[in-house]
């Protein structure tokens, strides 16, 4: 009999935890809520990454704790209710639909601060933090424009939300950059994580005639099919050349873990504020996993040349002209939207297929 | 529309209907015994998440699939257990089965997420596949898909001609009469649950190995569901499983298809179609029915051997 | 070793066969615990103690019963007729659709009157929604454990369309969710910042009332003369096609009721991820309360702990969210399979040819 032996060991395991880990002064307790799995690629994984990241830098600092597939109805006002009353003193909510419910437990707990992931509210303990994904997708658009045989991109998307929105849009202004004739087809698939559905979207763009693809979904199941057809693909959130080793152009990824760090420092010094902020490139949260080399010498120090550009602002991705897909000019030349008209964007760019759903 | 574009679409309408055939086919086995299993999404995340797992360690897609098809019997051992053996309700157990199955894989498959393998390719088969137009969507498919076929004909075959046949339906028409005829109501019920295990373990197989070769976690994204829906539009009838499995296949890529060709209809409009056409289906067939039953008189209903 | 039918079925098995599921639950826990090398006694306290060991725990414990217990309580008369309405979860939602939609359009609107018209909206939106079910059954003879089924998806579908559609938040920067709705229009939670609300004493009036009906009314006789056999109606001289109608728009309006105390209770707008499973959740709940209003309303508060335990395990110990459906799995399993001492007994004999020749195992229920 096993069992017996196990209970044993499970006892004094308790016993060991019951006994007084730290001494002197208490770390500081830092709660995640993931939406999904952890899993291994895509959002949750890279908010997860970024964890274990800044839990092993701050040592005995900081205590890090995470729920995962917490659902974004009831029960996540309950969690993050949870984490607050357990003594946490920061806590990172990174789903949009967290936001009305961290505001609320936020009202009850003010010694207690909220950081959220991708809203637009804000309160005296709340803050939320983004990162410029479209900067990079700007850069990979670049890519798949100089790739490209047929003119045509391919790009699976889950919801037409104004944060996909902007990735289609800045990975479509990449393409026209070095490839004025391409066009980017979006394929919707109303779901964030199907991947037999992100496949079958694949294979009816590569119908369409599309050689390079990309997505902003949660599996790696079109690079993955880009790797079975043989055309290229673009991964997102996680470098995911493993799932298509000859296929893989590059990843558009989201490193969590300078905003971590940054907050965490903030509660420790005492200096966090509410704020809203919006990190990219210059901050190290979007990065560009190494470049394929089937892409020319020449492409690629084009695509560092912007992105150092982008990086010191010597340009941004949506400066002018930009036209929208009828043609009808929205950014004039020496023009750039602001923030507040890219967290409201609801329109496609000049240069892709396709109407936009409502 | 061009040649092109219609075969392209009949192939991807056969490659997405292959897990729905193959968990219907299984569903419809041991419905027609009497027994509903509302656990099949549990069993084919059970038999997908097995499937990788076994392909992975082994290296050999072979005993991937072999793992996927034991693990779906064996974990329809449970529900075959509890509703048959211990006259549980099977709509509970069959739920329960769902919720355990959908625990259990991701449990069981925390080390595999991420991992790749070489998935199953396509085997064009000589002459055949340049058939024009249904050359591709037929004869240039994966093992799985001619297996699917294969199983397909085989359960029509059995169903139709032999005796075998015969006694599952009596055993989920009557199972008192075909238990006083002498067979094993209890015994037939448990292959048949076991069959759909094995089953729905084969789909799962299929999108963990073909479809898209890696494991995530609830990766079969509602199937089951689907799958049973897929029974009740088919009336119960093999070659109407078929049938119903491409319709529902096409359904579901429909809005992927218009959407290429510039329309924009609420892909959640569309995805409401095959539950739609199931109501309405069941009415018509109802209605030509007359005063006769549609599905298997003992459909969910246990039994108690009498002696 | 044999198992054999008893003569009756035993009172008290009744009483021991859910703690028997419940002991055995917590010993496989324990192993796979310590499998997991956990201490298994820490694991089971963080799974069945330490969430209600705070007042704001209980609260949140009855949060998470109410809308299960809805539900469950109106499915407790219809199964008790064995009308198997498996379709809860969209009478759930559409319940929840169109309260949402009238608690938007009420939104500038002050009075008495708005709530319980928002509530009688939801409520009759599930009824609707189970009348669709009822009206295919009487009428066309469609089996009702499949039609409510196709309904469920189709309910959820209409969701998510209104909510990406015409119910999405103009303010909202086109995330698929609604405006929130307006104070007036939220049940009015019971006390300080605990978020029960006063749904959860209708879900317990209304488990009253069902526990009436049953015993002391003549609906609730001709329910259970249907159960033993539906062509018994006929006999007894009454309609059962009225019943039929009667008790899926009973149950209808239950699940409609429970998604009301959703989303204008804790969630407070109309969000693409209302469908959580609560109407399937409720038929388990209902089986393993063997269908008697007491016994459901224990077995959501145990189904409901354990959500609670999952969370609460992942938060202090670290222990995988799979896990707690895993474990669930294994209650449900326990507590379903443990119901069948009730009605058999395990003799230790030698096998024999000859079985006894009574038949009364034929009249228990499928509990």
């Amino acid at each position: 009999m096993k069992a017996p032996t196990l209970i044993s060991l499970g006892l004094s395991a308790a016993l060991a935890l019951s006994s007084p880990l730290h001494a002197a002064e208490d770390p500081l307790k830092v709660g995640f809520v993931y939406v999904s799995p952890i899993g291994d690629a895509g959002w949750t994984y890279m908010h997860d990454r970024a964890r274990k990241i800044v839990d092993k830098e701050f040592g005995d600092r900081v205590e890090t704790t995470y729920v995962e597939s917490v659902s974004e109805g009831s029960d996540s006002q309950r969690v993050i209710r949870n984490l607050s009353a357990n003594g946490h003193d920061l806590i990172f909510t990174t789903s949009f639909g967290y936001m009305n419910p961290t505001l609320r437990v936020a009202r009850q707990f003010p010694n207690v601060r909220y950081e959220h992931a991708t809203g637009y509210k804000t309160a005296e303990n709340v803050g939320n933090y983004q990162a410029r994904a479209y900067q990079g997708r700007y850069l990979a658009g670049m890519a798949a424009g100089a790739m490209t045989e047929t003119d045509t991109i391919g790009y699976v998307a889950g919801f037409p939300i104004p944060e996909v929105l902007r990735g289609i849009n800045a990975f479509t202004l990449g393409v026209r950059e070095v490839n004025p004739d391409a066009s980017v087809s979006v394929s919707w698939i109303n779901s964030w994580h199907d991947p037999a559905k992100e496949r079958e979207s694949a294979a009816s763009l590569i119908r369409q005639d599309a050689d390079v693809l990309t997505m902003h979904a949660d599996s790696p199941a079109v690079v993955q099919a880009a790797q079975d057809e043989g055309v290229y693909g673009i991964g997102y959130n996680s470098n995911m050349k493993s799932y298509g080793p000859d296929a893989h152009l590059t990843s558009v990824m989201m490193h969590w873990e300078p905003i971590y760090q940054e907050k965490i420092q903030a509660v420790l010094n005492d200096s966090w504020e509410p704020e809203s902020i919006w990190y990219g490139l210059s901050e190290g949260v979007v990065k560009m996993a190494p470049m394929h080399s089937d892409i020319p010498e020449a492409v690629v120090e084009r695509i560092n040349t912007h992105r150092d550009a982008l990086i010191n602002g010597d340009r941004e991705v949506f400066q002018g002209p930009i036209n929208n897909q009828d043609g009808e000019e929205i950014v004039a030349k020496g023009d750039a939207l602001k923030d507040q008209q890219l967290l409201e964007i609801n329109w496609y760019v000049e240069g892709i297929e396709g109407k936009l759903p409502n | 529309m061009s040649m092109d574009i219609i075969e392209n679409i009949l192939f991807a309408t056969i490659r997405t209907g292959t897990p729905l055939l193959l968990v219907a086919l299984g569903a419809m086995i041991s419905e027609r015994s009497g027994v509903l299993n509302l656990g099949q999404e549990g069993m084919i995340l059970v038999g997908a998440v097995c499937a990788f797992i076994g392909a992975y360690t082994t290296d050999s897609l072979l005993i991937g699939v072999a793992s996927g098809l034991a693990s779906g019997a064996l974990f329809s051992l449970i529900f075959a257990v509890i509703a048959i053996s211990l006259v549980s309700s099977q709509i509970a157990t069959g739920l329960a089965l769902t919720i355990f199955g959908t625990g259990l894989s991701a449990f069981l498959g925390v080390d595999y997420v991420g991992l790749s393998i070489d998935g199953l390719d396509e085997q064009p088969i000589p002459l055949l596949h340049s058939i024009p137009l249904i050359g591709k969507a037929f004869f240039a498919q994966d093992l799985l898909v001619y297996g699917a076929f294969i199983l397909f004909a085989s359960i029509y075959y059995v169903m139709s001609r032999t005796r075998l046949g015969l006694i599952i339906r009596a055993v989920g028409e009557a199972p008192a009469v075909a238990h006083s005829m002498g067979y094993r109501v209890i015994l037939v019920r448990y292959a048949t649950v076991m069959f759909g295990g094995a089953m729905a373990g084969l789909g799962g197989a299929y999108l963990s190995l073909a479809y898209t070769p890696m494991w995530t976690e609830g990766m079969s994204a509602g199937r089951g569901w689907i799958a049973l829906a897929l029974v009740v539009f088919a009336s119960w009838r093999t070659e109407r499983v078929l049938i119903g499995a491409w319709l529902f296949a096409f359904a579901s890529i429909l809005h992927l298809v218009l959407q290429g060709f510039g329309y924009d209809i609420s892909p959640n409009l569309l995805a409401m179609l095959p539950y739609l056409a199931t109501i309405i289906a069941l009415v018509m067939m109802m209605q030509r029915a007359g005063t006769a039953q549609l599905a298997p008189r003992s459909l969910g209903q246990p039994y108690y051997p009498q002696n | 070793m044999r198992i054999e039918a008893r003569p009756t079925p035993s009172p008290t098995m009744r009483y021991l066969s859910p703690l028997l599921a419940l002991g055995l639950t917590l010993i496989t826990g324990a192993a796979i615990f310590s499998a997991l090398g956990k201490a298994p006694l820490a694991s089971l306290h963080a799974f069945f103690i330490e969430p209600v060991s705070t007042v704001y725990g209980l609260s949140e414990l009855f949060v998470k019963v109410t809308p299960l217990l809805l539900c469950a309580t109106g499915l407790t008369l219809c199964f008790r007729a064995k009308v198997w309405n498996i379709g809860a979860e969209g009478q759930f939602v559409f319940g929840a659709l169109i309260a949402g939609a009238v608690s938007l359009q009420l939104a500038d609107h002050q009075g008495f009157w708005v709530l319980p018209v928002v509530i009688a909206s939801g409520v009759l939106a599930g009824m609707a929604w189970a009348g669709i079910a009822a009206l295919l059954l009487t009428r066309f003879r469609a089996h009702e454990i499949l039609t409510t089924i196709m309904l469920n998806y189709i309910a959820i579908q209409l969701l998510l369309w209104s909510v990406h559609g015409p119910l999405k938040s103009p303010s909202g920067y086109n995330f698929p969710e609604s405006e929130l709705f307006s104070p007036q229009t939220l049940l009015p939670t019971l006390w300080g910042q605990y978020r029960v609300t006063i749904a959860i004493f209708i879900a317990l009036l209304m488990l009253a009332v069902v526990w009436t009906v049953l015993n002391r009314t003549l609906l609730g006789y001709q329910t259970r003369v249907m159960g033993e056999n539906r062509q018994a109606a006929r006999f007894a001289g009454f309609n059962g096609n009225r019943l039929i109608w009667v008790l899926l728009l009973f149950s209808g309006g239950m699940a409609g009721m429970a998604g009301v105390s959703e989303v204008n209770g804790p969630v407070g707008q109309l969000t693409t991820n209302l469908a959580l499973g609560y109407g399937y959740t409720a038929i388990i709940i209902v089986f393993m309360g063997r269908m008697h209003p007491l016994g459901v309303l224990l077995a959501s508060l145990l189904l409901g702990l354990t959500y609670l335990g999952g969370e609460n395990a992942q938060m202090t110990l670290g222990l995988p969210k799979s896990i707690t459906g895993v474990f669930q799995g294994l209650l449900l399993f326990f507590l379903l399979a443990c119901d069948f001492l009730i009605s058999h007994r395990i003799v230790l004999t030698p096998m024999r040819g000859h079985r006894p020749s009574n038949t009364s195992t034929r009249e228990v229920t499928s509990s």
